[in-house]
């Protein structure tokens, strides 16, 4: 307790120091901060876990895989242009990414309207990538891509793309959910007395989706 | 408002996030354009992990602000991602030996 007053160290002196010091080894990070923090960690996991079957599957199957710039290419004005959906979600997803920074800048500069208003911007993003999620799976369907077999190649495309799509827009429709639950309890004025940190933790979240696209996006679409 | 909450606020200039904003824009838009241009082989795996990377980096480090917490915090939560590696490593091994034997039993069944 003597040393209280001093400054923490810095650096691998402060990695060192925080962790010795028994107890609050998060100095600066609240407790909501940090489990969102463990929680995306945990989904960091199961994300992975995703991929790394792909990556599996994709290495061991004899079948060509389907060449993706061909089956989700889009033709357009008789003009036949790859991944174009693909690259529109991907923008709308960093646009999102976007206002929520803004919002959480709005949210520790004590002005919730703006910060709340800039949360349902983002959720609207968020709806208009899910939306054209549909219309990319209705498509796929359409074209007689099913779990267990496709017309373009090897089988598992199909089941790995369900699932790892699938799974990332779940996660955007929980975070639009999410967005909007925690945007009309500022509105009602829940956070005026604790503080705003919550757009903070929101946006971690809101983030982390944005970040499992980059992923998805390189991995599946592009690779 | 106590102590800790203040210290954990973090804000930053907004111009910061807008010039991470453009510059994701310009990440994405060059690993379409990797895709569009048709490159194969060694530049198109580069370039695509080249892209992916940073912005993956970008959107940790500034968006969800890794930068400016402290060391403990940000070992805690970026060490664990790391022993992935071993695991990418392990299923990228077994598969390439998986897809020998199959091969190997196709050519011998044909």
């Amino acid at each position: 307790m003597s040393n209280i007053s001093e400054a923490p160290s810095e650096g691998m002196e402060g990695f060192v120091d925080d962790w010795a010091s028994d107890k609050d080894a998060f100095k600066g990070v609240s407790w909501g901060k940090a489990m969102m923090w463990i929680f995306l960690l945990s989904d960091t996991f199961i994300f992975s876990c995703f991929l790394i079957g792909y990556l599996a599957v994709r290495t061991t199957t004899v079948i060509p895989w389907p060449n993706a710039s061909e089956v989700f290419a889009l033709t357009i004005a008789g003009e036949h242009v790859p991944l174009l959906l693909i690259a529109i979600m991907t923008f709308v997803l960093i646009t999102s990414s976007g206002t929520m920074a803004m919002a959480v800048n709005c949210g520790y500069a004590r002005k919730p309207k703006a910060a709340a208003t800039l949360m349902i911007i983002t959720a609207l993003f968020g709806v208009t990538f899910v939306g054209m999620q549909v219309f990319e799976w209705s498509k796929l369907i359409e074209d007689g891509v099913r779990p267990w077999g496709n017309p373009f190649g090897a089988p598992q495309f199909g089941s790995i793309f369900f699932m790892v799509t699938g799974f990332h827009g779940f996660h955007v429709s929980i975070g639009v959910i999410y967005l909007i639950v925690v945007a009309l309890k500022i509105l009602r004025g829940d956070y005026e007395e604790r503080g705003y940190e919550i757009v903070e933790i929101t946006g971690l979240y809101w983030h982390f989706v944005d970040l499992v696209w980059v992923f998805i996006f390189a991995f599946f679409y592009l690779w | 408002m106590d102590n800790s909450e203040q210290d954990s606020h973090q804000q930053h200039p907004i111009s910061t996030y807008f010039k991470v904003w453009g510059l994701l824009f310009v990440l994405s838009a060059l690993s379409y354009w990797v895709d569009y241009a048709q490159l194969q082989g060694f530049w198109r795996w580069t370039l695509i992990l080249l892209f992916m990377f940073l912005k993956a980096g970008f959107i940790v480090a500034i968006f969800m602000h890794m930068v400016w917490e402290r060391m403990a915090f940000a070992l805690a939560i970026l060490g664990p991602p790391v022993i992935l590696l071993v695991f990418i490593a392990l299923m990228a091994s077994e598969g390439s030996y998986i897809e020998l034997v199959r091969t190997l039993f196709f050519v011998n069944q044909g």
